[in-house]
């Protein structure tokens, strides 16, 4: 029997010991009524020889086409050593560390994931992980709500420039605390959130300002500037941000001209080590300010010394968890992302922060020069001006999911299509080429590219793009 | 000794990354990072040997027995990771278009379609990340329900006090009050507490059946009855599926909405503290409240259902999809399993609890249900240990790990004292079990005997009792010291 090792003779001898006939009569308790019919829509079992031909018939039938689209989840080169040690057994099935003297090992590496994020936010405390980005932002969103102490509002500024999907996933998960998001717009020839749009909330009594960077567009937002409105109108500033592209711009910890600093940064793990994988899993960080450690959600690793005072590593501060403190607990969070952070956490080590920030300037690199070979095509035009990092907006001549469809047929996934999330930008969809992503990679996209527009025009005229 | 001590400034692991740095020239000077991050700067092979020796230090269920109840710590099949992991899988874009996702789409339909199977349910999303974010979304879901309706006197959630803590948690989380209800002394859920506390307020209940206290709760068609006619909800924490797969279907005794642990039931690993996934699935009533992004199939191809499709949707829960590659770790280990296998998983996981209650039962030791049949999992209650030898059930905990076994849950749930809720899963041979019983006898011999042994244990470990109280006061929360 799969994954069952018990012989004839041990069950016969185990029936014995507990004295029932038959493993049915266990189930004794159960109403009569209630006991199911024979499954209908599970199939039968197979060998995994099977099942290893079926999987391998469903992964070749997706293709692996060139990938352009960034969008939140973005190839990277993972090092091999990466995830031969992360599915170690000692690692991939091991449980959440509570028996602290049987989990050194998972402690120890938390406590120096956490050591990494905080040098890479420039944060003073770092949590073990929360879902994704966009459930991260969620919690960090009821953490300000919490932790803001000056304001009772349970209003949050959000910029339009933020991913759609984490403002999407921000609703409903704060949503039923009657927590309400107000966005703020951008403008509309750098693709950064308006200032003049904000100041019109100065004054207000908002518990946050949530700042993406880069933000959804590639774009860099003034960070400095929109970090010191937080904070001079008693909001408290949530920091969004691309991990890897912190290698190289500036961390959260030292936003803000008047030195104050985001109060909480999170956002998405994927650039530090995770696969694609379809989306998932990933893991969300989060990082903050010292003072605020008691409000943060999620699992946090101690060092403290055992009997002996010999060093050692335990959960800690567990009190603000839902399975000390229940209904007053700082989140429902328990099971994490643990070997998604085991993952990153080897992913830095190997990498560094020097090699980070080669990965990182070379993912701009790529990108700067794939925009230019792109807008440089007939029908097809940057659309912001402002600086950008590692991803970039392209209006089109043409309805974007037409061109990216035509892309598609040609092995090429062009980008992702702005037009439903942002319908007054016109035909434009959003790019982004990482370090895996070759000169001819890019050679192959623009070439294909051209001929599509090329045939494109000859059909019919341009469209017009309806931007306002 | 942590990794930043084994740091040198100017060593690499070279390989690992592009060998140049292309200029940001067309970035603004101020917006950049004065120098890169402070991390570790060490070889490859010094990573590979740390982390590896690390790995070492944890107990798991590929080395040891793992017998922590709630948790379903099973065999993690090496077939599942390894498929998952091929490259046309693992490489897939979250946002490819369908025409290029048709293999990955029917995976996750078809796990869609086994889940209703196997819970009884009318549609199933496989979204949530977690139990604690299926949790999330079942109870949001109760709320779009009453709200559609118009009904917005229901503000409680009524929970029975030997829920997990995720259960009020998540109450909370959805603007819910919690109203605790009593466990009775033969574990099952005290009815005439329930009754008095259901009205026009309730807007549902959270029960695990089996609960946490390890037995089935005979009266749920009787307690679903009640709930419903006071017009709730009932939600169901799956957290012990594993204890009634294919044998009964929490659709069948009556609740509205579940949630499924993949990572227990099906067998997707924990990973130290995760990923999870924890699919819902819900009753006729709830189907337009369902989060997505769902699969949907026309009968030709696989799409996704999004909020265009679903309008009442409670929405989006995390990015993308959730936990893909996890997802495709439980339709592996479904695919492997089949019909057949799937009803066997409850059968043994039954057949292992009740051997090992009784045998330990026969040791010496106290069931704290001995009236009762045991399900996946059951308690051992070591408070006569603990007043007649002065040993905790913290200090037989720490024991068996010096014995080789990982320990039970201990001082879960809360009603019974000193307690082990112990749960050996269908994937132990009967002499592993055996085995575990010598160990708790050899304690038990060991505390009479020479009782410091085992109040001061773990004595094989690489640290011995960690200072919670020192952790928690003095922070040290990350290393701030300066390589070597």
């Amino acid at each position: 029997m799969p994954f069952i090792p018990h012989t004839e003779e041990d069950v016969r001898q185990m029936l014995a010991v507990i004295g029932v006939d038959s493993i049915d009569a266990l189930f004794d308790e159960i109403p009569p009524t209630l006991r199911a019919k024979p499954l209908e829509r599970v199939p039968e079992g197979l060998s995994e020889m099977q099942v290893a031909a079926l999987m391998q018939a469903r992964a070749r039938t997706d293709g692996q086409p060139l990938c352009f689209i960034g969008a939140g989840a973005y190839d990277h080169h993972i090092p091999a050593a990466v995830w031969q040690i992360a599915t170690r057994g000692e690692f991939y099935s091991a449980y959440t560390p509570y028996q602290a003297e049987a989990s050194q090992g998972t402690l120890q590496l938390l406590y120096e994931y956490q050591s990494m994020m905080t040098s890479l936010m420039a944060m003073d405390v770092s949590n073990a992980s929360l879902y994704d980005g966009a459930s991260g932002l969620a919690e960090a969103v009821l953490m300000a709500v919490r932790a803001n102490r000056k304001s009772k509002s349970r209003r949050i500024l959000v910029p339009r420039t933020l991913h759609p999907a984490y403002r999407r996933t921000v609703r409903t998960i704060v949503g039923n605390q009657k927590i309400e998001l107000v966005e703020v717009a951008f403008d509309a020839s750098s693709g950064r959130t308006d200032l003049a749009a904000l100041q019109a909330h100065a004054g207000k009594d908002f518990a946050a300002l949530v700042i993406p960077q880069p933000n959804f567009f590639g774009a860099l937002e003034d960070v400095d500037a929109l970090t010191d409105f937080a904070h001079a109108n008693g909001m408290l500033a949530i920091a969004v941000v691309n991990p890897l592209a912190m290698a190289v711009l500036k961390p959260p910890g030292d936003w803000g001209d008047a030195g104050g600093g985001a109060d909480i940064a999170c956002g998405e793990g994927q650039p530090l080590g995770a696969p694609l994988s379809s989306g998932g899993p990933y893991f969300g960080f989060m990082c903050a300010k010292q003072d605020l450690v008691r409000q943060m959600p999620g699992r946090i690793i101690g060092k403290t010394v055992d009997v002996e005072g010999k060093p050692g590593f335990a959960l800690t501060l567990q009190a603000r968890e839902q399975h000390i403190r229940r209904s007053k607990a700082t989140s429902n969070i328990c099971t994490n992302q643990g070997l998604l952070v085991t993952a990153a956490t080897i992913h830095m080590a190997l990498l560094g922060g020097e090699g980070l920030a080669n990965v990182a300037a070379t993912c701009h690199a790529n990108t700067v020069d794939l925009l230019a070979r792109l807008g440089g095509i007939d029908g097809v035009e940057r659309v912001f001006d402002a600086p950008l990092f590692h991803e970039g907006v392209l209006r089109l001549a043409a309805p974007a999911a037409d061109v990216l469809r035509s892309l598609a047929a040609h092995n090429v996934l062009g980008g992702y299509d702005l037009s439903a999330d942002f319908p007054e930008l016109g035909n434009a969809m959003l790019v982004c080429a990482t370090e895996l992503r070759t000169s001819d990679d890019i050679d192959e996209y623009a070439g294909k590219l051209t001929r599509i527009m090329a045939a494109r025009t000859q059909a019919k005229c341009p469209v017009e793009p309806k931007f306002k | 000794m942590l990794i930043h001590e084994q740091s040198r400034p100017g060593r690499r692991a070279f390989a690992q990354a592009p060998k140049d740095r292309p200029a940001l020239d067309d970035i603004p000077v101020e917006m950049q990072r004065r120098a890169p991050p402070a991390l570790p700067e060490v070889s490859e092979m010094q990573t590979v040997r740390h982390y590896t020796r690390l790995s070492r230090k944890n107990f798991s269920i590929d080395t040891e027995f793992y017998p922590l109840g709630s948790c379903t710590m099973k065999y993690n099949p090496r077939a599942c990771n390894s498929l998952a992991m091929l490259p046309g899988l693992l490489g897939r874009h979250p946002l490819a278009p369908d025409t290029h996702s048709q293999g990955f789409l029917a995976c996750m339909y078809e796990l869609q379609e086994m889940l209703k199977d196997v819970t009884g349910m009318k549609r199933v999303s496989l979204v949530p990340a977690a139990g604690a974010q299926g949790e999330f979304a079942g109870v949001a879901m109760i709320r779009a329900y009453h709200d559609a309706r118009g009904d917005g006197a229901r503000t409680e959630i009524i929970v029975p006090d030997a829920a997990h803590g995720t259960n009020p948690a998540t109450a909370v989380m959805c603007g819910y009050k919690v109203r605790e209800i009593p466990t009775l002394d033969d574990g099952d859920v005290d009815v005439d507490a329930l009754k008095v506390a259901l009205g026009p307020q309730t807007a549902g209940i959270m029960l695990t059946n089996p609960s946490t206290v390890g037995v089935f709760e005979r009266r749920i068609t009787e307690i679903a009855r009640l709930v419903h006619e006071a017009g709730g909800l009932l939600y169901y924490d799956g957290a012990n599926l594993n204890a009634i797969l294919g044998k009964v279907r929490p659709g069948d005794m009556g609740f509205d909405v579940i949630h499924m642990n993949l990572h227990k039931t099906f067998s997707t690993p924990h990973g130290g503290g995760g990923p999870g996934a924890g699919p819902v699935g819900v009753s006729e009533r709830l189907v337009p409240f369902l989060p997505v992004p769902m699969v949907g199939f026309d009968g030709h191809d696989y799409h996704w259902l999004t909020e265009q499709d679903c309008p009442q949707t409670i929405g989006k829960l995390s990015t993308f999809a959730g936990n893909a590659g996890v997802l495709l770790r439980a339709y592996i280990y479904a695919r492997l399993l089949g019909r057949e296998g799937m009803v066997r998983v409850a059968e043994y996981a039954t057949l292992n609890a009740n051997y090992l209650a009784r045998r330990l039962a026969d040791a010496g030791f106290d069931l704290a249900y001995p009236g009762r049949r045991a399900t996946h999992e059951f308690i051992v209650t070591l408070k006569r240990e603990a007043r007649e030898l002065g040993v905790t059930a913290m200090d037989f905990a720490k024991r068996l790990l010096d014995h080789g076994f990982h320990a039970p849950t201990t001082y879960f749930p809360l009603l019974v004292p000193e307690c082990f809720l112990i749960e050996p899963t269908e994937t132990e041979a009967m002499d592993v079990l055996d085995g575990f019983v010598a160990a708790m006898v050899a304690i038990k011999a060991e505390a009479q005997s020479s009782p410091e042994l085992v109040k001061t244990a773990p004595h094989t470990l690489p640290v011995r009792r960690l200072d919670d109280v020192r952790a928690a006061r003095e922070l040290d929360l990350r290393w701030t010291g300066s390589a070597g």
